[in-house]
């Protein structure tokens, strides 16, 4: 047999696996976003927790954001994928359904993600939060907005623009966390190459290729994040 | 809740600790010689090295380290005959050596951005004063700019190290049995995720912990200057005689 050149392995042809790679490198970028997505929703959540004057709120969320950034990212995924199958298995049974009901691996790898990001993301708007200026909340209060429309219009617009930075590195950290989801089956990008360089037997160019699509992802996500930084502080004078 | 059965997994995973403290502390080690080489690589001024220095932190922190792990320990295989008759496929056929091998590669290039933020913020005055001194090379870097390196990067260094002992569970996947890897074992043999993952979580919690406390104690050894001095009552009525 004759050997594929590097351009034929990786490209589009009747051979080549260009499209497979590019399919799972749209599903790496799925299931990031999902996640990242999640966790911004867990990490709000958890920020509230932290900054509340409640003692029993502010410990379970310092308690959360610790746990979370202490233990091994795999090892949530690994919670998530056989616990989630067990505890879904549990609820099928009351239904009379029995047997093993697995979660998809996307949802597992999304919700694993989430609670990570969480965590890294509730420090990212717990210090956001704590720029505001203090006045601008009192003159909210003082023109009668409600607590909810306070968030929405005083806080969550600037915690955001402090916060990009911050998301932005949480955004790399997802990205790469999202490799992992490979273990549950999930077929993203390190996944599809692990899957190719078996059938072809040539790892190296499958794993360089998949380093390279990682690296185009990261390096241009630092652009939009760069572009949305200055685009956000636009209005802002800045101390130079 | 089955406390036995937790009590069980937590004894089996110990066995896995020693592992797992010892990828991560050989990478550590070999990863901040790689790190210090980088950073003073990217403050050479020399631009070969500097954008080779570059480079390389922008690959690896670029990259999911699964991606180097998969790279190093399969991907190399391809090169086998070649790796053979250079005698270097004793070393790539190891998965822990390729473990080791991948979360130096990686250490060194988070660390090097460490290093490099605390040799800057050693304070020109300092050095302007060793060399009024007399120090200069080696000397000036081993008695001023390293030791305040050093301390101004302590606390960086210390979550690089907690984040290479988390690290360290990725070395599971190719076959290392560290605490992870025998949780997942567990897990799949007995489909108790929840109960093995409270245990294996809290060993890596009182790892982690551990470290913190290691890493202070460092610091505040490093750091008598910013210590409260001891406070002795001065003795008012011996002074007065």
């Amino acid at each position: 047999m004759q050997q594929l050149s590097y351009f034929e392995l990786i490209g589009f042809g009747p051979k080549g696996w260009g499209l497979a790679l590019l399919t799972a490198t749209g599903m790496t970028l799925a299931v990031a976003l999902c996640g990242f997505l999640a966790g911004s929703v867990v990490g709000t959540f958890v920020a509230w927790a932290k900054l509340s004057r409640n003692l029993a709120a502010r410990t379970l969320g310092d308690g959360y954001t610790t746990v979370l950034r202490g233990i091994p990212d795999l090892l949530v995924i690994y919670l998530f994928y056989f616990g989630g199958s067990a505890a879904l298995g549990a609820i099928g049974s009351l239904f009379g359904a029995d047997g093993f009901i697995g979660v998809p691996a996307f949802v597992t790898g999304a919700l694993a993600i989430g609670i990570v990001s969480g965590a890294y993301q509730a420090e990212v708007f717990r210090g956001a939060y704590q720029i505001l200026n203090r006045g601008e909340l009192e003159a909210a209060r003082s023109v009668g907005m409600h607590r909810w429309l306070i968030f929405r219009r005083i806080i969550a617009p600037q915690v955001l623009r402090y916060a990009i930075p911050g998301l932005g590195n949480t955004w790399q950290l997802v990205l790469k966390e999202s490799a992992l989801i490979s273990v549950t089956g999930l077929v993203e990008l390190l996944r599809q190459s692990h899957i190719a360089a078996g059938s072809t037997r040539r790892p190296f160019d499958f794993y360089i290729t998949a380093a390279v699509l990682y690296l185009v992802i990261t390096w241009f996500s630092t652009y939009l994040f760069q572009r949305a930084e200055t685009h956000s502080m636009r209005g802002i004078r800045r101390a130079s | 809740m089955d406390f036995g059965f937790m009590w069980d997994t937590f004894l089996q995973l110990l066995s896995g600790i020693p592992l797992t403290l010892n990828l991560s502390f050989t990478s550590v080690a070999f990863g901040a010689v790689l790190a210090m080489v980088l950073a003073l690589m990217r403050m050479s001024g020399i631009r070969a090295l500097d954008g080779f220095a570059r480079a390389y932190v922008f690959v690896f922190r670029g990259t999911p380290l699964l991606v180097q792990i998969f790279l190093i320990y399969y991907g190399l295989g391809q090169f086998r005959p070649t790796l053979q008759e250079w005698g270097l496929w004793v070393f790539f056929r190891e998965p822990y050596w390729c473990a080791i091998l991948a979360l130096t590669l990686n250490t060194g290039a988070y660390a090097s951005e460490i290093i490099r933020g605390g040799l800057q913020s050693v304070p020109h005055q300092q050095v302007e004063a060793a060399k009024a001194c007399g120090m200069s090379g080696f000397l000036l870097f081993r008695r001023i700019v390293f030791p305040i390196a050093v301390r101004q990067a302590l606390p960086a260094y210390g979550s690089e190290i907690i984040l290479m002992v988390k690290a360290t569970s990725l070395a599971s996947i190719i076959t290392m049995m560290e605490v992870t890897g025998l949780a997942a074992k567990i897990i799949s043999q007995t489909f108790r995720a929840v109960e093995v993952f409270i245990v294996a979580g809290l060993i890596y919690l009182i790892l982690n912990f551990a470290i913190t406390r290691i890493i202070m104690a460092f610091e505040w050894w490093l750091s008598p200057h910013l210590r409260r001095p001891s406070t002795v009552e001065p003795r008012l009525e011996a002074a007065h005689v």
